[in-house]
């Protein structure tokens, strides 16, 4: 009946099904634009999804690029919960790399891989940190926006690194600034290594083991949020931070913890590129993650497995738009990035534009149905 | 499914007939992260290729990466699709081709400002120090200022070694000029940012110069604006650009991209591909100095004459231009 009040919307539409209708209508105007082109819509998709999961190299690339998302998505996430907008993932990320390298230049013989790969988890995490340290003193016991300064820290993080690599520590006898290549033993394992272990054969990708320490952060970041009593500090000082202080909780130091760990988040993207996957240290691995966390934070709705399953949606845009752009010559890759965006568009700006239809449907099919007992009274 | 199969097996015809006609390769080429469309580098091997199309009317594979772990995937890809050549752009895709290159010992590989080495790799270097010396002589004749400047892109050992053999060549033609340097970025994007090398021109008038070579790829349109807005010089890079403000570029630093990006998909239709690194310079014509209708009436007579006389002195060895990559430093 038209005049009955509209009931709220059951849990699985709004974290479920409304999710996928963005998806839907974002992948049907990309539809729309690819019969424009001239290539047949049908086609892409089957291209994309097969690309991005049909075989065990897509799949190993979309695993690693989601790895990234992961802690870059973390990262935002968590700031967002203290009422913090951090984009500064890109730079915390840069000079993770940073640490995990200088590290690995260090010690890449003198240490067991057992004994490297907690410190450089250490490292990568400590320099992020402390790169996203400096904004978040300026936020919280100076008063400088977050936004601003996070931002110009991305400029000064690439041009330190830009500094570094070309002055002290690019291999010498070559032209590209990056260093020497890490000892062999100091490199995390391939999946494809770890597959082969237990005698099964997969293509080499980039994914490496990085990937089962960012599904352990999801955990622990939830559990910390939702578990911890710093976890309620941060989300009283991002919902209501006059009520927090009220409260008893200090918004300074909470600031400061939540961006230390932000930054640290970010900074385990270093740890991914530099001893998962390059094995030395170059310029612009970095390039977009962080900036890409920020889409991913929204769309997982800053809760850390909806995270998961943003970063595996964008690690399939981005592993199935390179396989678009590698089998239709038509779709370039400024044309994937156009997907891309009106995926981030649609799931991310336009989150809510459906929720009004969604609900004006449910409410007609649910009006038949008794009103369920713990609906309102 | 069905119309996957459709697809998969139009690429079977497609293939089947690549390989009936026995003259025809199958060429394929990574862009790297510039694109193909960036007026400068990438674009230079772009036209050539495009040349080398229309011409033989052999289609090729391109990818164009997006970020530093596509450039193993792309190479790979494009090897194990059966590629008769791959051709690497750029030096950052080096490691990733070498690589490659000895997981496919049966295809063959190319890459421009490379140094890879192996059986089946060709690396394509340039000299460009030395067209960038032939361009500040070019410079320092013109100014009257006696201040010259550079734009870089970033501040990577490549644009060093453009700067190093400029200043050099500046110092050779008036041992008195003062060269102004400026980078434009950190970031890749500084290789495309017009309004940033602008500013940075204006920013060296306002300094004195006079006359402004950039070396940073597609940033160079926003050096060459400024020049003309300004009633000043500037240099071009890359390919002849000329053409783009005539009556204020000056000359151009060419470097011959196209030429060997279309050799190298030529030498292996014509089966004359040798796996040798080439390294071209002056005496080889894959760098120098640009002059046409364009800036014809801006290089005078006794220019030209010192300028080609330096060129001949390069070649015969009797000018030893400094090379950056030479212990990276700059000896000025």
């Amino acid at each position: 009946m038209s005049s009955s009040p509209t009931k709220p919307l059951p849990r699985w539409i709004d974290v479920g099904l409304v999710p996928i209708l963005n998806i839907v209508i974002a992948l049907l105007v990309s539809g729309l634009i690819i019969f424009i082109i001239g290539e047949d819509p049908w086609d892409a998709v089957q291209i994309m999804a097969y690309g991005a999961l049909g075989f065990d190299e897509g799949i190993g690339f979309t695993l690693y690029y989601m790895t990234n998302f992961i802690f870059t998505g973390l990262a935002v996430a968590i700031a967002f919960h203290t009422g913090l907008f951090n984009i500064g993932g890109e730079g915390q990320a840069y000079i993770g790399g940073l640490g995990v390298g200088l590290c690995l230049l260090v010690l890449d013989t003198a240490l067991p891989i057992w004994i490297l790969m907690p410190l450089c988890i250490l490292v990568s995490g400590m320099f992020g940190a402390a790169w996203a340290a400096i904004p978040a003193y300026l936020q919280a016991y100076r008063g400088s926006h977050i936004v601003i300064t996070t931002i110009m820290f991305n400029f000064i993080a690439s041009a330190l690194m830009v500094y570094l690599m070309v002055n002290w520590l690019i291999k010498p006898g070559q032209m590209s600034p990056q260093s020497v290549t890490f000892a062999d033993q100091s490199h995390l394992p391939f999946m494809s290594e770890v597959f082969a272990w237990f005698g099964m054969e997969i293509a080499q990708t980039p994914l490496n083991i990085t990937v089962f320490w960012a599904l352990f952060c999801c955990i622990a970041l939830w559990a910390f949020i939702w578990r911890t009593k710093w976890g309620f500090e941060t989300r009283a000082v991002g919902h209501n931070e006059p009520a927090a202080v009220y409260g008893g909780v200090d918004p300074k130091r909470t600031i400061m913890v939540a961006m230390l760990i932000s930054g640290g988040l970010a900074g385990f993207v270093g740890l991914n590129e530099i001893m998962g996957v390059h094995h030395k240290l170059l310029l612009n691995f970095q390039l977009g993650y962080g900036f890409t966390g920020i889409a991913v934070a929204l769309m997982g709705r800053n809760h850390p497995f909806g995270i998961i399953l943003a970063s595996l949606l964008f690690g399939i845009l981005y592993q199935g738009g390179a396989e678009l752009a590698f089998e239709m010559p038509k779709i370039t890759r400024e044309m994937v990035v156009t997907i891309q965006g009106l995926v981030i568009l649609f799931s991310g700006a336009l989150a809510y534009m459906s929720v009004p239809w969604v609900s004006k449907v449910y409410n007609i099919l649910a009006a038949d149905k008794p009103v369920p007992a713990e609906g309102e009274a | 499914m069905k119309h996957f199969l459709k697809t998969a097996s139009a690429a079977a015809v497609l293939l089947a007939s690549f390989s009936a006609s026995a003259a025809d390769i199958k060429p394929s080429v990574v862009f790297d992260m510039g694109g193909k469309f960036d007026k400068s580098f990438n674009e230079g091997v772009y036209n050539g290729l495009e040349k080398f199309k229309s011409e033989t009317g052999i289609k090729y594979r391109e990818f164009e990466v997006t970020n530093e772990a596509q450039r193993e995937q792309a190479i790979r890809r494009m090897a194990k699709r059966g590629s008769d050549i791959v051709l690497g752009i750029g030096f950052a895709q080096n490691d990733a081709l070498a690589k490659v290159a000895g997981e496919y010992p049966n295809a063959k590989f190319a890459i421009i400002d490379g140094w890879a080495t192996g059986p089946n790799i060709q690396a394509i270097g340039f000299k460009e120090h030395e067209g960038s010396f032939l361009v500040g002589m070019v410079a320092a004749l013109k100014s009257k200022t006696g201040v010259v400047g550079f734009v870089g892109g970033m501040d990577i050992p490549l644009i060093r070694r453009f700067a190093c053999g400029y200043v050099q060549g500046a110092k050779h033609a008036n041992s008195g000029v003062k060269v102004i340097q400026n980078m434009t970025g950190t970031t890749p994007s500084a290789w495309n940012d017009p309004s940033r090398g602008g500013e940075l021109t204006k920013g060296q008038f306002a300094q004195g110069a006079d006359v402004v070579f950039a070396a940073a790829g597609g940033t160079g349109v926003g050096v060459y604006q400024a020049a003309k807005d300004a009633g000043k010089f500037a240099i071009g890079v890359d390919s002849n650009q000329n053409h783009l403000h005539p009556g204020t570029m000056l000359t151009s630093m060419i470097k011959r991209v196209d030429v060997a990006a279309y050799n190298t998909f030529m030498d292996v239709k014509k089966g004359t591909w040798e796996a040798k690194s080439r390294y071209l310079g002056l005496a080889e014509d894959g760098v120098g100095w640009a002059i046409d209708k364009h800036n014809r009436a801006l290089i005078s007579a006794d220019m030209e004459s010192k300028v080609e006389a330096a060129r001949m002195a390069i070649i015969a060895g009797k000018i030893k231009v400094h090379d950056y990559m030479n212990g990276n430093k700059c000896n000025m």
